[in-house]
């Protein structure tokens, strides 16, 4: 059975018809990407699968467990945590309370602590900056610390919701380094992307979606060298 | 208004500037001639700059409802007021029943607290239910709807207590633990003020406390910035907004018996005024700001005391003090003038653009 299930769903804002039957399936242990153009329905899955939309058909399956049922702050407490999109960090907290509410769920001080130490080790910029307000922050640290947020709450999933928007390319590196590192350490991933080829190459595999439907299915590798793939997501002719 | 300086003055502009002068040339002409008159003294100062941070605790524990559900909802809830009568106007009740056994006088300080654990326990209801009955169903109507229920709920709330407990007014006994003054030298401290001011900075403090600190404070903070984000955190964003309502009435209840302490009468309308000025003080300090909420009103309890007798009695206007409202809410529109966010207040028009 696969961590996550997502069957057949359809997501509407409003009379628009975002997500027409997406389906897809997350392994324990995988880094899964989906690639698309922009309005292809990427962010409207992912809200969908950590609740902030809900489904008219389809569900979705979490360890066994349809989700319907949750309001999204229960979705959290699941095992399902989410970076954002544009980062949506609380920019008037301090970095240790936008990381205090990363672990909001959670009641193991002892543990919390030891995640503190080690989402520091792997971000160390934001050790430097604990005390200073989220706001004050550069792009590039604003980003790890959704990340470190999202880790804070010590998910079995985490959703990425486009990590290298708006980052010098030295930065977006810094973040697949970070990803690469956080799934290597026990984390599954699901990532939305816009740089294809970044995601491509470190996911396991990959969706292809387009105007809310998935029109590929691969692994990370081969769809890199598929021709229409490269066509329309990797600018290559 | 300094950026309009670099752009261009308009008219209205320049009136806006020739009336707030012309406000500011009385006041120091009036404060001028107050002082050389000199009728009053030293101590009598001294009486009204207590007096008037007496009434400002009041006002800032009122306020405190009011800054918090703004800060989360971005809606003034207008029926706070009656939040904040609900709690002395039903712990009446009961400090008499204390008073005529005997016990308030004997045990004076668990008489008060007994009266103010249930006003604020009654106001802190009201609160959660004017939230769970009013707003909740309108989360996401557009902002003018729940500013309508507010007011309903207001006129609703108001005459379900004048159907509980009649139109008239309702005494509460004097304490005489409380009764006089101390006097320090010349200078002469009212008991009931002293405990006013203390009780309402130490109420204060808890609740900035509570917001900075605990767990809870700050996933209000969390949910006032950004509600998706917060869910995303796991944060029950309906289980924090009930929360704000319960602090935000707990401190109405308690600001009700600091009321009645210094005026001791209590009528199903008697959170209108009160309310109104808490609402001005969370403004003039800046809306959505806990200190704000606290630093406007102590400005507006001692504008309100101080400034009749300073700005007006100079110049000769019989019964000055008659006019307080009147002083205290042109200062009021002035400020807002010239520092539209408030005394505290972030500058929004500036981080926005």
């Amino acid at each position: 059975m696969a961590l996550l299930e997502v069957n057949n769903i359809h997501t509407y804002y409003g009379n628009i018809h975002a997500l027409k039957g997406v389906s897809l399936k997350v392994e324990e242990g995988e880094i899964v990407c989906l690639i698309g153009g922009n309005g292809a329905g990427k962010t409207t899955t992912l809200r969908t699968i950590s609740g902030a939309l809900r489904p008219r058909e389809g569900n979705i399956v979490f360890m066994g467990e349809d989700l319907a049922k949750y309001k999204p702050h229960q979705i959290v407490q699941k095992g399902i945590a989410m970076v954002p999109e544009g980062r949506r960090i609380f920019a008037r907290m301090t970095v240790m309370e936008n990381l205090e509410m990363g672990a909001y769920i959670r009641k193991d001080k002892q543990k919390v602590a030891e995640d503190l130490e080690w989402v520091f080790e792997l971000l160390p910029r934001l050790k430097e900056r604990r005390r200073q307000v989220g706001g004050t922050l550069s792009g590039g640290e604003q980003q790890m610390l959704a990340t470190a947020r999202a880790l804070m709450a010590r998910p079995r999933l985490l959703l990425m919701d486009e990590p290298s928007m708006g980052l010098a390319p030295v930065l977006v590196e810094a973040i697949f380094d970070t990803i690469v590192k956080i799934n290597k350490e026990g984390t599954t991933i699901l990532l939305v992307e816009q740089n294809a080829l970044m995601a491509l190459s470190v996911a396991n595999r990959g969706y292809v979606l387009e105007t809310g439907n998935i029109v590929m299915e691969d692994t990370g590798e081969a769809l890199k060298k598929n021709p229409r793939v490269q066509k329309a997501y990797l600018g290559m002719e | 208004m300094f950026r309009t300086w670099r752009q261009k003055i308009t008219l209205t502009d320049i009136l806006v500037w020739v009336i707030g002068l012309s406000i500011a040339a009385v006041v120091i002409w009036g404060t001028i001639s107050t002082l050389q008159s000199g009728k009053y003294s030293a101590e009598s100062w001294f009486d009204l700059v207590v007096k008037g941070l007496a009434l400002g605790g009041v006002y800032a524990l009122i306020a405190m409802g009011y800054t918090l559900v703004y800060g989360i909802l971005r809606m003034i809830n207008f029926a706070h007021s009656e939040v904040f009568m609900s709690g002395p106007f039903t712990a009446v009740f009961l400090a008499n029943a204390l008073n005529n056994s005997g016990f308030l006088n004997r045990y004076p300080l668990l008489g008060i607290l007994a009266v103010a654990v249930l006003s604020m326990a009654v106001s802190m209801s009201v609160a959660v239910l004017v939230e769970r009955v009013a707003y909740r169903p309108l989360r996401n109507a557009p902002r003018l709807v729940p500013l309508i229920t507010a007011i309903g709920a207001s006129f609703f709330l108001q005459y379900t207590f004048r159907g509980f407990y009649g139109s008239g007014f309702e005494a509460y006994p004097t304490i005489e633990a409380l009764n006089g003054a101390w006097q320090l030298g010349t200078v002469r401290l009212f008991k009931t003020q002293v405990v006013v001011i203390l009780a309402a900075i130490v109420m204060m403090f808890m609740l900035y406390a509570i917001v900075m600190w605990s767990k809870l404070g700050k996933a209000m903070r969390a949910v006032s910035e950004d509600k998706e984000a917060a869910a995303l955190m796991g944060i029950d964003v309906d289980g924090i907004i009930v929360f704000t309502f319960a602090l935000g009435g707990a401190a109405a209840g308690a600001g009700g018996v600091l009321y009645i302490l210094q005026f001791p009468v209590v009528h199903f309308y008697m959170g209108f005024i009160p309310g109104l000025k808490a609402f001005t003080s969370a403004v003039l300090g800046g809306i959505g700001n806990v200190p704000g909420a606290f630093l406007g009103a102590m400005v507006l309890g001692l504008l309100e005391s101080v400034g009749p007798n300073l700005f007006l009695d100079g110049l000769g206007i019989p019964v000055a003090s008659q006019l307080k409202d009147a002083i205290a809410f042109i200062i009021l529109v002035f400020i807002l003038i010239f520092r539209p966010s408030g005394i505290l207040g972030e500058r929004l028009t500036q981080t926005k653009v």
